[in-house]
Parts: C-alpha cells; sequence; structure tokens
C-alpha cells in the first residue's frame, strides 16, 4: 500500500497552517506505517484536543479523537481490550504535558504498548497562541506578554523516569530520520514516547520573532544533533536527537494475561 | 476481601448493595471495567478485581476517575460492555468523560455510590445529593438516564436494566446508589442466566467494503455499532459529526443531532421508566420516595396503614428522564403529596412541576448525614398535618 | 539510476500551501514557488531522487516517481 492509501482523502488539503510542522509529522506516521505494512483495520489512533490533535481525521485507521489531554485514557481502555491492535496516540505539547500530565507519566509507568507521539511546537496553536508547559522560559506568547517565567521540562527524562521503555525524539526538518524513529517506536512491544520537535510558524514563530516555517526548520537543523554525535560532546546544550531508551520491560497487557492465568487457575 | 466464588445461580447471598451490582453487571455481561478507589463504593472495584479475570475480561484500576471514565469509553467502543464506579468527588471529575458518552453515544455505565457532599463531605455518610448532578452535571443541553434502587434484589436487577438502556440507546447510564444500601448487607437470590432478559451489543451487519454509518439511526432508532479493529473504519469525537462520525458545524447536522441525542432518551420515557408502588390506589397522602430512603418510607406506609391512615409510596426507580406524567397520575387524587429524599430537595422541583397542585407537594427529608429513619417522616408528617411531634 | 529511467514530480497544487519547505530543502535546487506561490520544478533533470520533497512536505503535495525501466 502506498502512503496515500493511509488517507481519508476527501479531508484534505488538510486544516494546518501553511509551514505548520504537524503535516510533516502526518507525512512521517504514513511512511512509518507504510514500511510496517500494517493493515488499516489494526490500527487505532487516538488523539486529544488540538492542532495536533485533528491527525486523527486525516487517517484511514479507527479514530478516536478525545478530549483534550484524555487521549492516553481513552487508548488504555482501547489497547487492555484489545492488546493485538497498534494504539497510536498522538498528542499536542500541552494536551500531553499540560492537562493530560498525569495520564501521560501513568500509561508510562504502566508501559502498556502504546505509541505516543508528542508534537511538541511549544505553545497551543488551536486556541491562538497561549504557552505551555514545554514553550521555555523567556519565549513570547498570547499568554505571556511580559516573557514565559514558565520553565519547562524535558519530556525525555520525564518519559524515561515514569517508565517508559522506548523514547526518542525527532523534528520535522529531519523527516526521514522521524519516520524510522516512529516505525521503531510502533514495532517496540512496550510505551513508546516520540517527541516531534514541530514548527508553529503562525504563532511560536510570529511571537518570537523566529521568522516563517524555513527559518524555524533552520533552526530544527542547527540547536539540535544526533546522540552521541560530536557535535553534542562539543555543545552540551544542544538538544539531542534520536533513540534515547529502548529496553525491554514487561509489557502491560501481558502482564494482565498472567493475572488471568492465576485467576483462572486458582 | 473475602474470597467470592463464581456466581452461582439460585443461591441465597447475604451481600453488601456494592457487591448486588457487582452481580447485576456480571449477569449482565459486564467485560471491562476501570475505577478508581473512592469511599463507598470501593468495593465494586476490589470485588470485580477478583470476579473479572476470573472470566478472562479486563479490569484495571485507572490513575483517577477522569481517566477511568476515558477507558471504558475507549474499551467500549472496543466492544465491551463496560462499567466505572465512583461516589461524589469521582463523578464530579467524571463530568466531561460522561458528555463524551453522549455525544459519541457510547453504551457505559457509571455508578455512583453517594455520599455527603459537597467536596469530601461525609466520606461514610450516606446522601442522596448528588441526584442533580447525574442530570446536568455535564455540560450542554442533553439528556440522561439515571437509575436506582432501594433494595439489593432491585440494585441487582436495576444494574442489569442499566446495560439494557446503554445497549438499547447507546447512551451512557448512571446507577445512584448511596453509603447505606452500598454497605448495608441483604439477601439477594441470583437469577439463573437467561431468566432475565439481556440486550447485547448490536452490531452492524453492514458488508465489509460498503459503506457504515456509525451515527445514522434505523427506522427503530437503534444504531448498530462496529467494533475498534473490526472492519469499518471510522471516526469518533466529541465534536458534532455527520453521520460516519466527522466533525461539522452545519446548523442542519447540529440541530438534527442534538434533538436525536435528547429524543433519543426522553421520547422513551414509558420504556425507561422503572418504578414501585405500595397502596396508593386509595392514598390521601402520597409519599415520592427513591433509593435508601424509600425504605424507610414503605415502613412508614406499613406502620400508619395499620393505624387506618390512607397513606402510600409511590418509589421511582427511574430518576432522569423524570416520568412527570407517571407522577401527574398517581398524585391525581392525592390531598398531599411527601417527596422523602437525603437532600435538599432535589425531586421536589420536578414532583411540583409534575402534579396538578404543586402547593400540596412538601419535602420530608435529613440532610445531616445520617440515614433518614421511618421516625424523622413521621415526625415530618405530622408537622406537616398540623398535630406537631 | 541508469540513463533511460526519468524522475517526475507529481505536484498536488491544490494541496500545496506555497510554505516553500521543499524548495528549501532539496538538495539540487530542482523546485521553485510559482507566481501563485505554488510549487514547480524548475530543475528535473538535476533531481537525484531523494525524496526528501516527498516526505517532508507538509500537505503531502509531492510524489516523486521514476518512469522507464
Amino acid at each position: 500500500m502506498a502512503a496515500k492509501d493511509y488517507i481519508r482523502e476527501r479531508f484534505f488539503p488538510h486544516l494546518w497552517c501553511p509551514g505548520c510542522g504537524h503535516g510533516t509529522v502526518l507525512n512521517a506516521l504514513l511512511r512509518a506505517v507504510e514500511s510496517l505494512g500494517i493493515g488499516k483495520n489494526e490500527i487505532v489512533m487516538v488523539s486529544g484536543i488540538g492542532c495536533s490533535s485533528r491527525i486523527s481525521g486525516y487517517l484511514d485507521f479507527h479514530t478516536l479523537h478525545t478530549l483534550h489531554g484524555r487521549a492516553l485514557a481513552f487508548a488504555t481502555g482501547v489497547k487492555l481490550s484489545r492488546p493485538e491492535l497498534n494504539l497510536i496516540v498522538p498528542m499536542g505539547d500541552g494536551d500531553a504535558l499540560a492537562i493530560g500530565g498525569n495520564h501521560f507519566i501513568h500509561a508510562a509507568r504502566r508501559n502498556i504498548d502504546i505509541t505516543a507521539l508528542v508534537l511538541n511546537n511549544r505553545i497551543y496553536g488551536m486556541t491562538g497562541g497561549q504557552y505551555s508547559p514545554l514553550s521555555g522560559a523567556g519565549v513570547l506568547a498570547t499568554t505571556a506578554p511580559y516573557r514565559n517565567i514558565d520553565r519547562s521540562f524535558d519530556v525525555i527524562k520525564i518519559a524515561e523516569a515514569a517508565g517508559a521503555t522506548f523514547v526518542a525524539r525527532s523534528t520535522t526538518y529531519h523527516a526521514r530520520e522521524l519516520a524510522k524513529i516512529i516505525k521503531q517506536a510502533i514495532e517496540h512491544k512496550g510505551f513508546s514516547l516520540v517527541e516531534v520537535m514541530s514548527q508553529c510558524p503562525t504563532y511560536f514563530g510570529r511571537k518570537n520573532q523566529q521568522g516563517g516555517a524555513l527559518e524555524m526548520l533552520q533552526l530544527f537543523k542547527e540547536q539540535t544533533a544526533s546522540i552521541g554525535s560530536k557535535a553534542m560532546q562539543e555543545h552540551p546544550e544542544i538538544i539531542g536527537r534520536g533513540v534515547f531508551v529502548n529496553k525491554k520491560a514487561p509489557e502491560y497487557c501481558q502482564e494482565y494475561e498472567a493475572i488471568v492465568a492465576r485467576a483462572t487457575s486458582a | 476481601m473475602a474470597g467470592v466464588n463464581k456466581t452461582v445461580a439460585g443461591v441465597n447471598k447475604f451481600v453488601q448493595g456494592n457487591e448486588a451490582c457487582v452481580e447485576g453487571a456480571l449477569y449482565a455481561g459486564l467485560t471491562f471495567f476501570a475505577g478508581y478507589p473512592i469511599t463507598p463504593s470501593s468495593e465494586i472495584a476490589e470485588l470485580l478485581s477478583v470476579r473479572l479475570p476470573k472470566n478472562r475480561c479486563c479490569f484495571i484500576q485507572m490513575e483517577d476517575e477522569i481517566a477511568s471514565i476515558c477507558a471504558i469509553i475507549g474499551a467500549s467502543l472496543a466492544g465491551n460492555k463496560v462499567m466505572t464506579a465512583t461516589s461524589g468527588p469521582g463523578f464530579s471529575l467524571m463530568q466531561e468523560g460522561l458528555g463524551y458518552g453522549i455525544m459519541a453515544e457510547v453504551p457505559c455505565v457509571i455508578v455512583n455510590v453517594m455520599r455527603g457532599g459537597p467536596s469530601t463531605g461525609l466520606p461514610t455518610g450516606p446522601s442522596q445529593g448528588d441526584v442533580n448532578q447525574a442530570r446536568w452535571g455535564t455540560h450542554g443541553d442533553h439528556a440522561i438516564v439515571a437509575l436506582t434502587a432501594s433494595n439489593h434484589q432491585d440494585i441487582f436487577h436495576i444494574t442489569v436494566e442499566a446495560f439494557n438502556i446503554a445497549e438499547t440507546y447507546r447512551t451512557p447510564v448512571v446507577l445512584l446508589f448511596d453509603e447505606v444500601l452500598g454497605h448495608m448487607r441483604e439477601r439477594i437470590v441470583v437469577p439463573k442466566p437467561g431468566e432475565l432478559p439481556l440486550v447485547d451489543r448490536l452490531k452492524t451487519e453492514v458488508k465489509q467494503g460498503v459503506d457504515y454509518h456509525p451515527y445514522l439511526p434505523r427506522e427503530d432508532g437503534r444504531l448498530p455499532m462496529s467494533d475498534f479493529g473490526g472492519v469499518h473504519r471510522y471516526n469518533v469525537t466529541g465534536l458534532f459529526h455527520d453521520m460516519w462520525g466527522f466533525p461539522t458545524n452545519s446548523p442542519q447536522v447540529v440541530h438534527g443531532l442534538l434533538r436525536h441525542l435528547t429524543d433519543k432518551i426522553e421520547n422513551n420515557i414509558n420504556a425507561i421508566t422503572h418504578y414501585k408502588e405500595h397502596c396508593l390506589d386509595d392514598a390521601e397522602v402520597v409519599m415520592i420516595s427513591y433509593g435508601s430512603s424509600a425504605r424507610s418510607a414503605l415502613h412508614v406506609v406499613a406502620n400508619r396503614r395499620s393505624r387506618g391512615e390512607r397513606i402510600g409510596l409511590l418509589e421511582l426507580q427511574t430518576l432522569w428522564p423524570f416520568p412527570a406524567e407517571l407522577v401527574r397520575e398517581k398524585c391525581a387524587q392525592a390531598k398531599r403529596v411527601v417527596v422523602v429524599e437525603m437532600n435538599m430537595g432535589q425531586i421536589l422541583g420536578a414532583v411540583k412541576q409534575a402534579v396538578a397542585k404543586p402547593d400540596r407537594v412538601t419535602l420530608a427529608n435529613r440532610i445531616d448525614g445520617q440515614f433518614i429513619t421511618p421516625t424523622d417522616i413521621r415526625n415530618i408528617l405530622r408537622l406537616i398535618q398540623g398535630r406537631g411531634v | 539510476m541508469s540513463q533511460e529511467q526519468k524522475v517526475k514530480h507529481l505536484c498536488n497544487v491544490q494541496w500545496c500551501k506555497g510554505c516553500g519547505i521543499c524548495v528549501m530543502i532539496c538538495p539540487q535546487k530542482v523546485l521553485a514557488l510559482d507566481d501563485l506561490g505554488k510549487v514547480k520544478v524548475v530543475n528535473q533533470d538535476q533531481c537525484n531522487n531523494c525524496k526528501l520533497c516527498e516526505f517532508i512536505c507538509p500537505d503531502l503535495a509531492i510524489e516523486v516517481v521514476v518512469t522507464g525501466q
């Protein structure tokens, strides 16, 4: 199946702004699913609320467009009851880490086999440019007219600390790498978290004088480096890209099978 | 938590109300429960954590009540009969999810074992203070089904009925019990399989490759479903949506969908209404009560009748949609209507609206966290009748 | 690619929003934006079929196909 077979063509062109990175994430996701050859009936995409979460409407899977911040909780219900299905949960940075933070850390803690994508554009785009937990101190936003004092946290460290067994980061500039990482994340048995740095030229870029999509993508190129690369050693403040965590741990649905075995043998 | 064996049909069981609810849910075909510990409903989760794995079904304790209702909605869409259980504070957290279940027309059962409120209130004290929250807790115009019962055999039956209504109308159903019912023990007899009619998940017969509309009702109003993972791929959203489940804000579709969501419940009040009546035929004083309060009201009927007083009880098992016609009819001859509930009069207004002479309706209640006793009701009746306590 | 094989860009100008990301990313400067701001192939023969434009396009508006053997 070509990537195009996975989309709901009748809804294109999509609603994201010109140059918005979320379209590239959609593109990379299609490549990953295509390369894995997963049947469309075997994928349930559960998204939250916000620009990022409209992605589910454009994909010809079983799609569940849920409540702001709650996608992972809905997805847990689907996955635990139908472990054979592939659960992909795209969320925004605010969606996953602000209102959805509690569900994020607990889904990771359970290590339930769900692929979580955090489309991090460091802003609440759908609602018009407010700052999010990942905006970073000092940035401007419609709710940070005097510069943001909220420090942001490192999604990678949080996911690992919470128990996620596959944790990676990429950007919309590195589209090929992103597709490869999403593929690995889907294949991984356990909670996979992929943070995608995705440009929002309309709000974050404009509010913070970072220019349009092209300039923001250049920043992604210059401000990130592959983990373990020479650039990383020389510039410790640079943002790492690649797979940070890839380990084995009991997967929740398999552990639940063990409960059923114990309960039915007793 | 005593080990609990499989349901043995026909056997007497001396159980808590919470357990009667569990037995009813299992009888109805529950396959997925998600919940969060909260007094006084935790026993429901504990019992199901034992029973569901034995049936190769899913039990999960989520990180909070919001996650719990979201998880059961996800599981319902994957083809399960689902339930969660909580109390006031958790029920408040579940409201947005409840609204999502209404909009996306997802069958699910939400048990609220009420306790003293508001806020943390009285975790181990009875109250019926969430009745109006069950009706209007979630935002926006909508309809809701809320059922209750006053004894454990009825709890069993009304729980089965909750699942049947949820499947029939593809809607969330709220079960309102309270701490007294939840924790007191009483005898139940578990019916044999097949004895009670069950409504199973209505699955679409549309074949693969043929266009399936998840939100297009059939002539009979039913909405056949297709499980996630099945051959039909569609969208489910909390946004107003078209018959394929895709977001729309077209005025006609919005108006039509909102009208459908409310009519499917409000037009079937008779089918959804469950009630019991005691000595109403010649009653001059009609008590209207529900849940555990109805136990004391029933006691008052027996006690007063033995003294020749013409008093009767209408016990509502369906609170929402409010059975106004039934109430009007049953109170037509009454000289006085007394609403008995453990709150500050949460169905009082609905009763006054329903009856022909609202000025004859008064409230007999108790709001101090103690169970309303027959003596409480009798004293209030005497005051109403001007005879003093 | 052998000589006979030719690369073609299938550009969907309805979906293209003229963001110019493909133009920027192309190592061979094959693409440009026309006067309506839509993607246009300007140096077809320079294309080395790396498909970066197809991969990064946020609007799925480009498909690079190889024709011939």
